[in-house]
């Protein structure tokens, strides 16, 4: 069903997205981001080491999340603004959970607007990438 | 990690720093990888019919595209995804990296086929402490995208911690 600005409400919650990068995912993400830092690949890698473990790229996070609006979206609207902080590491083969509640609804300038609380969640149910993001709407 | 760490004058005189300009194409193939890279199932990032379909001049930048790599060989730093130049030296001698944030708005479309004109500004140095990693410095930068017909289309604001 297509989603339309009119029908959603503030507090609603859009449908989540799970994710569960192995090594070969990073690893893609690495190819299409161009972000070979080794910290994400490489376990002989001093950080990694260091850490105890590979860790999950901060921005591959960031993409889970404006794949997450994104999916509920569909093509009725864009993404105007999209932030995110990486506040906790996360690690492959772990479960990630990408979560998002409707904020505010608005209108301004004839624009259709929704904010929303975005966040992924470790298999611990701990938030490690807390952020938000701006959806214009077409209808 | 380091437990003494200060700003000095000379990496302060640093903020404000802006970079040269360099040429950000985005192209069908990079489009490709970057969503595969995410895992993106949406045909539209993939197929230029599905991305027609669906509205776009051709297949659409995923929503975080921005900031992906260009490397020139002896230019480019060998691992992080900076164009060449694109970043100040400053010289602080931490050697660990943690990416602390990521912000994107967008003020236009930004399909395969644009050709992105991008400048980046370091726009501040300051001090954080962390339990566990000591006295961590965190650089915030600032990139504006322009595309080929002169229009702003994005800015995108980055947090790198070195610790």
């Amino acid at each position: 069903m297509t989603i339309t600005w009119e029908n959603i409400k503030e507090g609603d919650i859009i449908p989540e997205l799970k994710k569960n990068p192995g090594v070969s995912q990073l690893v893609k993400y690495a190819a299409g981001s161009g972000d070979f830092n080794p910290l994400h690949h490489d376990f002989n890698f001093f950080q990694a080491k260091a850490i105890g473990s590979i860790i999950v790229h901060g921005r591959f996070k960031y993409a889970t999340l404006g794949e997450c609006v994104s999916n509920w979206m569909g093509h009725v609207g864009h993404i105007k603004k999209i932030s995110c902080q990486y506040r906790g590491m996360d690690f492959p083969d772990k479960e990630i959970t990408c979560k998002g509640t409707i904020e505010r609804k608005w209108e301004e300038n004839g624009e259709k607007l929704v904010e929303l609380s975005v966040w992924t969640e470790n298999d611990e149910g701990k938030n490690t990438t807390p952020g938000s993001i701006i959806v214009s709407f077409n209808n | 990690m380091a437990d003494n760490f200060e700003i000095t004058e000379e990496m302060k005189a640093q903020i404000g720093w802006t970079s040269s300009p360099w040429s950000y194409e985005v192209t069908r193939t990079s489009v490709r990888a970057f969503a595969r890279g995410v895992g993106y199932t949406d045909l539209v990032y993939y197929d230029v019919e599905s991305a027609r379909k669906a509205g776009y001049r051709d297949l659409p930048a995923p929503t975080t595209y921005l900031g992906t790599a260009i490397f020139i060989p002896g230019q480019s730093d060998d691992f992080l995804p900076f164009a060449p130049g694109s970043h100040p030296s400053v010289d602080h001698g931490l050697p660990g990296l943690l990416d602390g944030g990521t912000e994107t708005e967008y003020f236009g479309d930004i399909c395969a086929g644009d050709t992105l004109t991008c400048v980046n500004k370091l726009d501040d140095l300051f001090t954080k402490e962390s339990k566990g990693l000591g006295t961590m410095l965190i650089m915030s930068s600032e990139s504006t995208y322009t595309n080929q017909d002169g229009k702003v289309v994005a800015v995108q604001r980055s947090q790198a911690i070195f610790y």
